[in-house]
């Protein structure tokens, strides 16, 4: 990081602040800024007044207990094999996690292609393909669901826990946290689905959006371009990540995510049912649902007891102010999901606070 | 978990190609992104390329990722103290 552009910087934050006599906070909304901002030690530089919140943006963290319990429930039975990604084997079910069931059923898996090769190699098998994550990690579903279906892959499904990033944006303006001022937008859900997705929420709600990607000075000039929209009573989209960032997005990713998945209104962890923020598979992709191939009735399932991981989603509560954060919650005993994946709010604290 | 690494592609056939970061090499597919070719520079995530992107925006991600595992090598050494004091 250059000395001199930090200190620019810093001076252009302290003015948007003290033009408007109140402190500014920003919501990373994704749990990469989250990581980079401690890690880069991105707080400690930032003057007094302006206030980081981390947001909803780690797709574990916000996968509701119940999709969680299912599958896990699904992983006790000998006819399936559970392909995941890796952090999602340690989320503390109400009955465990997938790493401690010990199964052999339980694979992580690097790609959607690794997941359906699984498939084809174990026909006895049927492979549940835990989909989760936000539109970045989508479009590579969606390709998976219509090669088995091209290719007659019938023992592969998939239980879609995929997310979509504005309505969770709309829903924590919209009640559950509305004294957030500005977002700094998620670098590469922003590259499929472009700058222009966040619009709505900028003109809707009049609060400035500005994409980022991951180095610590392209977020420290996000942060700067907020503090020039709102001292001067702006908001708009912007973007520091045009290398990677069109206003459109991805077209071919967009086109597969929309010709796989309907948007429907489904539950995430501490912010309740969000209108349109889940996907789920059309009619059509309906035989790839693990949901009606295993007839899961996903149970209202209760939080961890004592954890406040729903209110830091909405950046409401600090990890630190858990009363486990630390004590019985760790990153090697973790409690909720906000401390097992490594993108979670609680985790980076626990990891970078005392640096 | 959304983050994407840019990596070169050193190899390509129809939509499967081998892409190249810092000299680790691995699988992956261009379905999402049909316009990158051989030696294209696209920003991969969970095994799919998901955009090209310029040299010197890979330079400066990779260079980053340098500084990252030096870093954490570092820490390690020390004793690797993690955790709230
Ligand atoms: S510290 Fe642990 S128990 Fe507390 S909110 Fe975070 S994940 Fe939940």
């Amino acid at each position: 990081m250059n000395f001199d552009q930090v200190k620019n910087a810093q001076g252009r934050m302290a003015a948007a602040v003290e033009k408007l006599g109140r402190p500014i906070q920003i919501m990373e909304v994704c749990g990469t800024h989250t990581v980079a901002i401690f890690r880069h030690g991105i707080r400690s530089l930032l003057p007094e007044g302006i206030k980081l919140l981390s947001g909803p943006g780690c797709p574990v963290c916000v996968t509701d207990q119940g999709t969680i319990d299912a599958i896990i429930e699904l992983a006790r039975r000998n006819d399936t094999i559970i392909a995941t990604y890796g952090d999602m084997i340690r989320v503390p079910g109400t009955e465990g996690s997938l790493e401690r069931l010990h199964r052999a059923n339980v694979r992580v898996v690097l790609s959607t292609d690794d997941a359906l090769a699984l498939a084809r190699k174990h026909p006895d098998k049927t492979v549940v393909f835990a989909a989760v994550g936000f539109e970045t990690t989508t479009p590579a579903t969606a390709v998976a669901v219509q090669a088995a279906r091209r290719e007659g892959v019938d023992n592969f499904c998939i239980l879609s826990a995929h997310k979509l990033v504005v309505p969770a944006m709309q829903t924590l303006l919209g009640g559950r946290n509305d004294k957030i001022d500005a977002f700094l937008c998620p670098g590469h859900v922003s590259v499929i689905i472009g700058s222009a997705a966040y619009r709505p929420v900028a003109e809707a709600f009049h609060r400035p959006c500005v994409v980022a990607g991951f180095e610590p000075m392209q977020i420290i000039e996000g942060i700067v371009r907020i503090c020039g929209q709102i001292e001067t009573g702006q908001a708009h989209v912007d973007s520091v990540y045009q290398a990677a960032v069109h206003e459109q997005g991805n077209p071919v990713a967009l086109g597969l995510m929309e010709a796989v998945f309907d948007p429907w209104d489904g539950p995430w962890r501490g912010l309740g049912v969000i209108p349109g923020g889940t996907l789920r598979l059309k009619k059509e992709y309906e035989s790839f649902d693990a949901v009606r191939r295993f007839e899961i009735h996903t149970k209202k399932a209760s939080e961890p007891a004592g954890c406040l991981c729903g209110q830091v989603l909405c950046g409401l509560t600090e990890p630190t102010q858990c009363g486990l954060f630390g004590k019985t919650c760790t990153p090697d005993h973790p409690v909720g999901p906000c401390m097992v994946s490594t993108e979670g709010a609680c985790s980076a604290w626990y990891k970078y606070k005392s640096e | 978990m959304c983050l994407a690494i840019p990596a070169r592609i050193v190899e390509i056939e129809g939509d499967s190609a081998v892409a190249d970061a810092m000299g680790t090499r691995w699988k992956i597919r261009t379905t999402l992104t049909p316009e990158a070719g051989l030696g294209d520079i696209v920003l991969i995530h969970a095994g799919y390329a998901i955009t090209k992107v310029d040299e010197e925006e890979a330079r400066k991600t990779w260079e980053l990722f340098e500084e990252i595992a030096r870093i954490e090598e570092q820490e390690k050494q020390a004793g690797g103290q993690e955790g709230p004091a």
